[in-house]
C-alpha cells in the first residue's frame, strides 16, 4: 500500500515537473516566434519582385532596398575574407601547437573579454584604424575589417573549442605512424573539427550581417543611387537602413520598414538554419 | 644472436617529478618477443615510448641515457624522428581506428611516407591484413569505416596499420586488455608469426600472457629493471624475491 502510494506521488511530481519545464519552454519561445509572425504579418505585403531587386526613391519612401541587400551581402563577404582564415589560423594555434602557459592564458582572456566589448566600441576603433589613420576612407574595406574584428573572438573561441574535441588518441596515433603535426592536423584533425568551425564562422558571420554600431562611422552610406564599384566605396547596408528608415525619414510608409525587417530577418535566419543543418548532419556521421 | 636494441642507463623524470625510469640498461633481441611486465606504475608505457620518441608529445621534466637500435643513438635531438616511428611501429591498448575506411586506415602512413602507386598499396593493404590475421574477416569491407568492426578486429587492423610501414620493430602496450580470450588468442598467434620477420616488444596484460609469449622478459617496479632473462627460466625459476612475490600473485 505504502510503496504504491509513493510510486503514484513520484509519478505526480514528475508530471509536474514536465508540465513546469514546458511552461517555461514556451515562455521563453513566445517572444521569438511572436517576433517573427509580427514581423512576418506587417512586412510580407511590402516583398515584392521590385522592392528586392529595385533601388529606393522619393526620399526612400518608395521602391525597392536592392543597394541595401547587395551592401550587406559584400560586407558579410568581406568580413569572412578577413575573419574565417585569421580565425582558424588562431583557434590551430592556440589548440594544436601553443604551450598551456601564462601567455596563452592571457591570450584566451583577451579574446572572450573582446566578445564582450559593446560593438558601438568596435566601430570606433575601426574609424581611427582603418578610416582615419590606414586611410581607407570610408569604405567597404574598413567596415569589413572592423566588422572582422568584432567576429574574431566568436570565430577563434568556437574554433577552438571544435577542435579540442577531437580525441587526443588521433593525434597520438596519426604521430607514431609517422605524421607530422601539420599532416596530422590537416589531414584529420580539420577534417573533423570542421562542422563545429563552420558554425562557429556562420554564427560569427551572422552577428557581423546584423549590426549597425560597427558600421555607422567606417563603411555606412545613407544613400547612394548606384551600386559600389570597389571595396573603396562606401555602401549602403540592410541593419543601418533600417534604422535610416525608422529614425531618420519622416512619413515613412510603414510596411517599408517592415519589409526591410523583414529581408535582413530571412537573411540571418537562413545562415542560423544552415549552420544547425551542417551540426546535426555532421553529428550523425561522426565516427567517435 | 644480435641486440636490436640496447638501452644504457635510462633515465626519466616527467614534468611532475615522478621519476619513471631509473637507469634502466638491457638490451633487446631480434627476432624475438620480449615481454615488458609488472605492476602499474612501473614505467613500462613509458619506456616504449621512449624507443618511437613519443614522449616527444608529453613534457618530460629530464631524461639521461641512451637508447641505441641498430647502433644509432635514437635520443640524440639530431635523429630524424619520422623516419624512426616508421621504423618503430606502435600498437596502443586501446584499439584507435582513424576516422576513415579500414583501406584507408592501412594505407594512411604509407601515403605519408609518399606512396602514391595503387598498385604498391594494394599490395601493401592484402599483405599486412594477412599478417595480423584480419584479411579473410575484412576482405570485402575494406572500404568500410573502420569503426564500424569489432574491437578485436579493430585491434587486429590497428597491428597491419604498423604493420603496412614495414617497420622492424613492434611496440605493443597491453594489445588484449580490451579483447575477449578469442581475439587475444588470434592477436598472440599473429605475434608469434610476427616474430619471424620483427622485432618485438610486448606489455602484457597478464602474467600468464607474458608466461605465453615472452622468449625474454624483463619485470619493472616502480621505474626500476629488477630482473631480466631468458622468459622461460624467469617464469619457472625467478632470482629476485620481488619477480617471485610478483609471478606469485603475491601483489600487485
Ligand atoms: N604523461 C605523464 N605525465 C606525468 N606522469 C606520468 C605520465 N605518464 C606516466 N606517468 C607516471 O610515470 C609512472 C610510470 O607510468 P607508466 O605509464 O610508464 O607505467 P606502466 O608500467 O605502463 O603502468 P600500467 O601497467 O598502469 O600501464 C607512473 O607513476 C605514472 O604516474
Ligand atoms: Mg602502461
Amino acid at each position: 500500500m505504502m510503496t504504491k502510494f509513493l510510486s503514484r506521488n513520484r509519478h505526480t511530481v514528475q508530471r509536474l515537473g514536465f508540465i513546469a519545464i514546458t511552461m517555461v519552454v514556451i515562455v521563453t519561445i513566445i517572444p521569438i516566434i511572436g517576433t517573427i509572425v509580427f514581423i512576418l504579418v506587417k512586412g510580407g505585403s511590402a516583398i515584392s519582385l521590385e522592392f528586392l531587386s529595385g533601388f529606393p526613391h522619393d526620399g526612400m519612401r518608395a521602391g525597392g532596398i536592392l543597394p541595401a541587400i547587395i551592401g550587406t551581402l559584400y560586407l558579410t563577404l568581406g568580413t569572412a575574407v578577413f575573419s574565417v582564415p585569421l580565425g582558424i589560423a588562431a583557434a590551430i594555434y592556440l589548440s594544436e601547437y601553443a604551450k598551456d602557459n601564462q601567455v596563452t592564458r592571457l591570450i584566451r582572456l583577451a579574446i572572450i573579454n573582446l566578445a564582450g566589448i559593446p560593438s558601438v566600441v568596435y566601430g570606433l576603433f575601426g574609424l581611427g584604424l582603418f578610416v582615419l589613420f590606414l586611410k581607407f576612407g570610408t569604405s567597404i574595406l574598413a567596415a569589413s575589417l572592423t566588422l572582422s574584428i568584432m567576429t574574431l573572438p566568436v570565430i577563434i573561441s568556437t574554433a577552438e573549442e571544435a577542435l579540442r574535441a577531437v580525441p587526443q588518441s588521433f593525434r597520438t596515433v596519426s604521430i607514431s605512424l609517422g605524421a607530422t603535426r601539420w599532416q596530422t592536423i590537416s589531414r584529420i584533425i580539420l577534417k573533423e573539427a570542421l562542422p563545429g568551425i563552420l558554425t562557429g564562422v556562420i554564427l560569427g558571420l551572422e552577428r557581423a550581417a546584423g549590426e549597425t554600431a560597427p558600421i555607422l562611422f567606417t563603411g555606412a552610406a545613407f544613400f547612394l543611387p548606384r551600386l559600389p564599384h570597389s571595396v573603396f566605396d562606401a555602401t549602403m547596408a540592410l541593419p543601418y537602413h533600417l534604422f535610416v528608415i525608422s529614425t531618420q525619414v519622416p512619413e515613412m510608409p510603414i510596411q517599408i520598414q517592415y519589409g526591410t525587417a523583414l529581408v535582413l530577418l530571412v537573411f540571418v535566419l537562413t545562415m542560423n538554419v544552415i549552420a544547425t543543418v551542417i551540426r546535426s548532419r555532421a553529428r550523425a556521421r561522426r565516427q567517435w | 644472436m644480435v641486440d636490436k636494441i640496447i638501452i644504457e642507463n635510462l633515465s626519466l623524470q616527467y614534468s611532475d617529478g615522478t621519476e619513471s625510469l631509473r637507469n634502466v640498461s638491457m638490451g633487446i633481441r631480434q627476432n624475438a618477443v620480449t615481454v615488458l611486465f609488472g605492476p602499474a606504475g612501473g614505467g613500462k608505457s613509458t619506456l616504449l615510448r621512449c624507443l618511437n620518441r613519443l614522449n616527444d608529445l608529453t613534457e618530460v621534466k629530464a631524461s639521461s641515457g641512451r637508447i641505441l637500435i641498430d647502433g644509432e643513438n635514437i635520443l640524440d635531438p639530431k635523429t630524424d624522428v619520422i623516419a624512426l616511428r616508421r621504423k618503430v611501429g606502435m600498437v596502443f591498448a586501446r584499439p584507435v581506428p582513424l576516422p576513415m575506411s579500414i583501406r584507408e586506415n592501412i594505407i594512411y602512413g604509407l601515403e605519408l611516407a609518399g606512396e602514391k602507386r595503387k598498385s604498391k598499396l594494394d599490395e601493401a593493404v592484402e599483405r599486412s591484413l594477412k599478417l595480423s590475421a584480419v584479411w579473410d574477416e575484412v576482405k570485402d569491407r575494406l572500404n568500410d569505416p573502420a569503426v564500424a568492426l569489432s574491437g578485436g578486429q579493430q585491434q587486429r587492423v590497428c597491428l597491419a596499420r604498423v604493420l603496412a610501414l614495414q617497420p622492424e620493430i613492434i611496440l605493443l602496450d597491453e594489445p588484449t586488455s580490451g579483447l575477449d580470450p578469442i581475439s587475444t588468442g588470434k592477436v598472440e598467434g599473429a605475434l608469434l608469426e610476427l616474430k619471424k620477420e620483427f622485432t618485438v616488444i610486448l606489455v602484457p596484460h597478464s602474467v600468464q600472457q607474458a608466461a605465453r609469449t615472452a622468449d625474454h622478459a624483463a619485470f619493472f617496479l616502480t621505474g626500476e629493471l629488477i630482473e631480466y632473462g631468458d622468459g622461460k627460466t624467469l617464469f619457472t625459476n625467478p632470482k629476485q624475491k620481488k619477480t617471485e612475490d610478483y609471478i606469485m600473485g603475491r601483489f600487485g
